[in-house]
């Protein structure tokens, strides 16, 4: 179980240009392995551009009360990048104007974001159709002053977007750290309590299911009843959906994989369950990505690779929504993550 | 050649076996598929059996294939090790119950 961030431990994969030459050399360089840009080329899709944006996705800082083994975003207590009032004032003038239907607010844990709660109810005045929080349930029981998070979210609509890597504690706390399952469950039952997650319940509360190791997410629809009726049997939690995510070699799970001498293999597997209907509706295609000082990406991955759009508008202070339509996507190696099998978003499958 | 009779990399070149005999190679990759489908009987189920068997056939690609294959569908390691458990009872009790036969022909020959 890791404890601090890559960046912290002043790891060679803290630095973005490292794992995106690890992503490009060796099996990808020797033919072993064709390049994401080939496979999409085959079935001429390549470039991806982007469409109309439904989701603007804004990450409101790295720092998070959890040390997750896998995290894509390197996030810990010990990182210190925090999105700024004075950049959320400039993603509430985007979020006024935008013809995104939602708004999707990550971290870290966004809710330690010191201006997280101004910014919540600045922002639900907007009117979005869905605004979803991600919250990693542990935040609710970490301390006293995140106690009425379920309450918080209820009073403002958020759609509430959780992690949960399995449904027993071995599974979880492996993964998530010591006492998080613990956790999880006694904040679900919470959100349960002031009506998330029910089934006729307005009050939408979804859960992210990524694997623990280095192998794919299975069937979302399967692993979805799974869920809920061991959650339910076990416990009497209640939740809406189940999105399967497949983890993206990079970060932190980059550095599971090479250690664990698994990379080849996990990049084999990525590369043999590609799915062209999969890349139809890859989520950069109708996302965006704002990074906590506010530069603009084609998904949350790339702002951890520090790839930024490939557009003139790099930034929300510039910030135009007709220039970034079309725009050819950034890609590289990691880009299969997202097109394995049944595809994979921050939405779940897509194909 | 391989030094070795098992590489693990030799699972992924599964599907070559079609080259040399495409027709009877497809209809076993056919039939391979339906038989995982769900059907009466889970996916998930069907999986563990599989890994119970490649057990007993002591298959190093089938416990590969079907441990990983275990993990996407979220089986824990405890429900795994069970299924291996059934198929090591069914190995030692298809041993042991020839025992039988070897207490007929003792009691015959010097009963």
């Amino acid at each position: 179980m890791v404890t601090k961030s890559l960046k912290k431990r002043d790891s060679d994969l803290a630095n973005s240009n490292k794992q995106l030459k690890i992503l490009s050399n060796g099996i990808f360089k020797n033919g072993e392995l064709p390049t994401f840009k080939d496979k999409i080329a085959e079935t001429n899709q390549f470039p991806l551009k982007a469409k109309k944006l439904e989701i603007l996705q804004i990450n409101v800082g790295y720092m998070c009360n959890q040390v997750c083994d896998h995290c894509h975003v390197d996030a810990g207590p010990d990182r210190k990048e925090i999105m700024t009032r004075a950049t959320m004032r400039q993603c509430l003038e985007v979020i006024k104007n935008t013809g995104a239907h939602t708004l999707d607010l990550t971290g870290g844990a966004p809710e330690m974001n010191p201006d997280f709660r101004w910014f919540v109810e600045e922002a639900a005045k907007a009117g979005i159709k869905d605004f979803i929080v991600r919250s990693n349930l542990t935040i609710i029981r970490a301390n006293k002053k995140y106690y009425d998070l379920p309450q918080f979210f209820k009073k403002h609509n958020v759609h509430v977007v959780s992690s949960m890597p399995h449904w027993t504690r071995g599974k979880t706390d492996k993964q998530r750290g010591d006492g998080v399952f613990d956790k999880s469950i006694k904040a679900l039952q919470e959100l349960n309590a002031v009506g998330y997650g029910m089934p006729d319940s307005d009050l939408r509360l979804d859960l992210v299911y990524n694997p623990s190791g280095a192998f794919l997410p299975g069937d979302q629809m399967s692993m979805e009843k799974d869920f809920k009726k061991a959650l339910m049997e076990d416990f009497g939690i209640q939740f809406h959906n189940l999105f399967a995510i497949t983890n993206l070699p990079i970060a932190r799970f980059l550095d599971y994989l090479i250690a664990s001498e698994n990379y080849e293999d996990y990049m084999h597997q990525l590369v043999e369950a590609y799915n062209p209907a999969a890349v139809e509706n890859v989520m950069c295609t109708n996302t965006l990505s704002i990074s906590w000082d506010g530069y603009l990406f084609d998904c949350d991955f790339n702002q951890m690779l520090e790839l930024p759009v490939n557009s003139k508008v790099k930034h929300i202070s510039e910030y135009n929504e007709e220039l970034l339509e079309g725009r050819n996507i950034v890609i590289s190696q990691h880009c299969y993550g997202c097109t394995a099998g049944a595809g994979s978003s921050c939405q779940g499958t897509v194909a | 050649m391989s030094k070795t009779y098992y590489d693990p990399a030799d699972l992924r070149k599964f599907g070559k076996i079609t080259e040399w005999s495409e027709e009877l190679g497809n209809k076993f990759f056919e039939y391979y598929g339906k038989v995982f489908e769900e059907g009466a009987l889970t996916a998930r189920e069907k999986s563990l059996i599989a890994l119970a068997v490649a057990h007993t056939e002591q298959c190093p690609y089938c416990i590969d294939a079907y441990t990983k294959d275990g993990l996407q569908r979220g089986v824990t390691k405890e429900e795994m090790m069970e299924a291996i458990h059934v198929g090591a009872a069914i190995k030692s009790g298809a041993t042991l119950v020839h025992g039988v036969q070897m207490m007929n022909k003792v009691n015959k020959l010097d009963g």
